[in-house]
């Protein structure tokens, strides 16, 4: 049987026109997906059943046993980190937090090594975005700097920004104009009318100095910024005012070189500029398919996106302090919970070993490098394939992921739930 | 549940200030409750709970706010406890702070105003969030492409279909109309300058789509009217386009027992001049036609100094508010469908501009005669936020505390308005008229905003006697019992005493299902798949709002057939 209209829940794109092809409770074809979506559907190794670390291996147990072990640890912990959410639905986050204002802990997302940085920027500037249907019916020009949809959201492209068409851009691609700006010459390079190499770390003073000529300082200016010819940022600069509609998609590149926050500053800056002579709009290309969902999630419960220190009952915000590398990173985290995630392959060195040193609960459908230093393995359902729920995709779009296949698994918002109800009994027997 | 010898104002009922018992059971007014808890209201004011027609509280514009004001955050911290989650936040509070204050301040029923239908799951995540109050969505409706070209082709049929398909897909209640074709404007960056100025691409003005969706809501027979914010608002000068908008529709009868039309936050759009040098109140205008014209109605707006958020689906208007102030500035464009923009922004009491902005809503109020044309709000939180209604019902009931206010105030505010030569002072009965029963006829809540036999058992009671108290002379007695009810009940169970929340049930959400001809239905279904196939960037098969977003519905019909 097919299934229609699907949602992917692989990449922040959250395309939702995947057709399933399901044979005797299996996926046995996927149908316009790209190839990093079809690998999620058609399915790869999963966690077999839950496990606990006995004697320095991971033996598998029931689900009783490890819900037991896992609210145990989280009781016992003065500061758990509970981490992760990226790759789940808003359901499971709800009962995330929850749990984390029960054990008093701290609670962040993946965003904390993603588009964070991004965030902070919008609490410096704001940000002056749109759907993505906006930018495939009116946009003109496409600026992609330090993002490479051609590889992280294969079919970006097509359906949103630049080959895509809409009431005003009819002749898709042939009728935009691309920018792309990069530290090396990528897929979506290939893609550009206009490329511009950067030298790495470098991305505030070019977009510091394409600011100045927008606004009429280019004058300024000396011949060369980072090693980029004056002409050329002018160049970029007359097409940005040319545009009818431009759009600026902006990466990890940008976020995580130096400069991080005050580089999407700068970018959301320069759009907010580039609105007193034209219409434009700038979006963050996330990630995962769900983290822009637990930003939303955990700012309309706790009042902040991400990195929420809930030790003292209310909720405090300082990324930097309360932040999940922060916290490993000082040693502070005396045991950490990881929902659909995998910090052990990317968060930087000291703060896995970090992790190494304290309980790790994991919570995921998948084996990954987060496993091996697991005390606690739960494994669930995949959420939209096994198990329904909201997802937010990477404009802040809310759509319902959809259940294809049935799973022997719990779901990643029931395992939480099971988890918090045995910590509030511990609680209740102390 | 039986509430005792409390002073009673239940104006749609005609009881003002009547010593009585008031009885609840299984959630309901009844005539006499057979047993159950005894409250004891002697000496205390007695009302239904207080309905909010209009307030910026859940959705993709109000999170945005959340996300990009962390500094907002801070200000409103309460830790969890044993019953409550943690509350953050002061204009733009979490969705736990937003159900708790409401509660806390004997109100029982707060409408998000304004969510466009591609984000509505959103709006419903929130809503779904706020606990205790009833709560419910209107729809915006004037920038929507298929709305556009039902007004182009003048098929009435077609739009009143669209209207309650758009309804039925955003679990919403009524029809909001923002800055109409200004949104769609906004997409290449414009923005429509008065009533008859062509929307780009789409040869139709906003006096048509006005009325067009005018019509299309009476002809549906929907249980609220069209809610406007109008073009050109928060712009000096902007009364005439106000007023010309309203003799536009002069012609078009309600098809239900209530306004033709309702105006927004008139505050925001009763301001003369010629730019912000000669600034000034035309809002003795503006009343002076209201008072002539009683199928319309509007609400405040009322400014509060202090922090605010404004937010708004009318995008221009919020980038003119970033590029004046130097503000942070968030936009969002929904395809197809509307804009939005948010901006941060702080109303100062020597601020000439903001202090004539404050006088106008109270002259508003004050001038227009009969309190069920007007209710109060401040457009939370874009006038400020509404923890502070009972410093604006202090200031309605008394003249002395509006002088001690203008006093402290930029001089302006008594040149350029009307406000000092004001001497009326409302009374209990226009207090619960405009906080209560006013917005729920005004939405055409047939169970909210009286305590009648069959009425909701929503009941709020303040510890201030009215037949003792004088609000004109001890109006912080007024505005300190009004922040703190001595009882919220809501549906028959008490929710909040001596202004602490107790109880934290869950509401319910209020949404319109039309009925309309298959025919007309069958012609919006064809140009929707056709819209999707080209133009939106989800399918339609996931766009409609689903029920699991919406747990505890209360529906409400309409409809042509």
């Amino acid at each position: 049987m097919m299934e229609e209209d699907i949602l992917c829940p692989f990449c922040g794109c959250l395309c939702d026109d995947i057709k399933v092809e399901v044979d005797e409770g299996r996926i046995v074809g996927v149908k316009r997906a790209c190839r990093l979506g079809m690998s999620k559907f058609m399915g790869h190794e999963r966690i077999a059943a839950p496990m606990v670390r006995r004697d320095g291996e991971l033996v598998e147990t029931s689900y009783e046993e490890a819900y037991e072990r896992a609210a145990q640890i989280l009781k016992a912990a003065k500061r758990p980190l509970l981490y992760g959410w990226c790759s789940t639905v808003c359901e499971t986050a709800k009962m995330g937090i929850l749990l984390a204002e029960e054990v008093g802990g701290v609670i962040d997302s993946t965003a904390t090594v993603c588009h964070g940085p991004s965030i902070i920027g919008i609490e410096e500037k704001g940000l002056a975005g749109s759907t993505l249907g906006q930018v495939k019916n009116r946009a003109d020009l496409i600026v992609f700097w330090g993002a490479n949809p051609a590889e992280a959201h294969p079919r970006h492209t097509l359906r949103y920004s630049s080959n895509s068409t809409g009431m005003f851009t009819p002749e898709g691609r042939g009728g935009r104009k691309v920018i792309v700006v990069d530290v090396r010459r990528t897929r979506t390079a290939k893609n550009a009318d206009k490329f511009v190499l950067i030298r790495p770390g470098t991305d505030y003073e070019v977009i510091a100095a394409l600011r100045m000529i927008v606004k009429g300082k280019g004058d300024l200016l000396p011949d060369a910024v980072a090693g980029i010819a004056k002409s050329d940022l002018e160049e970029v600069a007359d097409m940005m005012k040319a545009a009818k509609f431009g759009a600026v998609l902006i990466g990890l590149g940008l976020t995580h070189s130096r400069g991080r926050y005050k580089n999407v500053d700068g970018a959301l800056s320069l759009v907010a500029d580039l609105n007193g002579f034209t219409k434009f709009v700038v979006l963050a290309m996330r990630g995962h398919y769900n983290v822009a969902g637990f930003g939303q999630v955990c700012a309309w419960e706790t009042g902040y996106p991400m990195a929420v220190d809930l030790s003292r009952g209310a909720p405090y915000f300082n990324p930097g302090e309360t932040a999940a590398c922060d916290l490993l990173a000082r040693r502070e985290a005396d045991a950490m919970m990881v929902v659909a995630a995998d910090p052990a392959s990317n968060f930087p060195r000291k703060t896995v070993e970090a992790m190494a040193e304290i309980p790790v609960i994991q919570v995921d459908p998948f084996p990954n490098p987060t496993t091996f230093l697991s005390d606690v393995v739960i494994p669930t359902a995949v959420c939209g394939i096994e198990a329904e729920g909201t997802a937010y995709r990477m404009d802040g779009l809310s759509l319902r992921m959809k259940k294809v296949v049935d799973s022997v698994y719990p779901t990643d918002e029931e395992v939480v739930e099971n988890i918090l109800d045995r910590v509030r009994r511990l609680g209740d027997d102390n | 549940m039986i509430i005792e010898g409390g002073i009673v104002y239940d104006p749609i009922n005609g009881v003002l200030g009547e010593e009585m018992d008031i009885s609840i059971e299984d959630g309901r007014v009844v005539e006499k409750a057979g047993g159950g808890e005894v409250i004891d209201a002697r000496g205390m004011l007695v009302m239904p709970g207080g309905v909010d027609a209009h307030a910026h509280i859940a959705g993709g514009k109000v999170n945005t706010g959340r996300i990009m004001r962390p500094e907002d955050g801070r200000r409103g911290t309460e830790p969890r406890t044993k019953l409550l989650r943690p509350s953050t936040g002061y204009t733009v509070p979490n969705c736990y702070a937003i159900g708790y204050r409401y509660a806390r301040l004997g109100y029982t029923t707060a409408f998000e105003a304004a969510t466009p239908i591609l984000e509505a799951r959103h709006t419903h995540e929130e809503l779904e969030e706020i606990p205790i109050i009833d709560k419910g969505a209107l729809t915006l409706f004037g920038n929507n492409w298929e709305v556009l070209e039902c007004v182009r082709d003048g098929d009435l049929g077609k739009l009143a279909a669209f209207v309650a398909w758009g309804l039925r897909a955003s679990r919403g209640y009524g029809v909001k109309v923002v800055n109409p074709g200004g949104g769609e404007a906004w997409g290449f960056g414009g923005n429509v300058k008065g009533i008859d100025d062509p929307v780009p691409s789409f040869d139709v003005t906003p006096r048509e789509i006005i009325r067009y969706l005018m019509r299309a809501n009476e002809a549906l027979r929907l249980p609220h009217s069209v809610h406007l914010h109008t073009n050109n608002l928060g712009k000096p000068g902007n009364y005439e386009t106000t007023l010309e908008t309203l003799r536009a529709v002069e012609d078009i009868a309600a098809t239900r027992d209530r306004q033709v039309l309702h105006v927004t936050h008139m505050q925001f759009s009763a301001y003369g001049g010629t730019g912000w040098r000669d600034f000034e109140s035309r809002a003795s205008d503006i009343a002076d036609y209201f008072n002539k014209h009683n199928q319309f109605t509007m609400d405040m707006g009322q400014l509060i100094f202090g922090s605010a958020t404004t937010m708004t689906a009318d995008a221009p208007l919020e980038y003119g508010n970033a590029r004046l102030l130097k503000a942070k500035w968030s936009n969002h464009d929904i395809e197809l469908e509307e804009s939005s923009g948010v901006v941060p922004l702080v109303y100062g009491r020597k601020n000439p501009i903001n202090a004539i902005q404050w006088a106008i809503g109270l002259e508003l109020a004050l001038l227009t005669e009969d309190p069920w044309q007007m209710i109060m709000t401040t457009d939370h939180p874009n006038g400020g936020p509404f923890v502070n209604y009972p410093e604006v019902v202090a200031l309605l009931m008394s003249r002395r505390k509006r002088e001690e206010e203008m006093a402290t105030l930029h001089d302006l505010a008594s040149k350029r308005t009307s406000l000092p030569s004001i001497e009326r002072e409302m009374d209990w009965n226009d207090v619960a008229i405009v906080t209560r029963a006013g917005p729920a006829r005004i939405l055409g809540l047939q169970e909210k905003g009286h305590l009648g036999v069959g009425a909701d058992g929503d009941v709020s009671i303040y510890e201030i006697n009215p037949e003792k108290v004088d609000p004109s002379r001890d109006h912080e007695v007024v505005k300190a019992a009004l922040a703190r009810a001595k009882y919220t009940i809501k549906a028959g169970e008490v929710v909040a005493r001596d202004g602490e929340v107790v109880a934290v049930p869950q509401g319910r959400t209020y949404w319109v299902d039309a009925s309309v001809p298959e025919a007309d239905a069958a012609r919006v279904r064809a140009d929707l798949v056709e819209k999707f196939a080209k133009y939106y960037s989800i399918q339609l098969s996931n766009y409609m709002v689903q029920d699991a977003y919406v747990t505890r519905p209360r529906v409400v019909r309409a409809g042509v057939i």
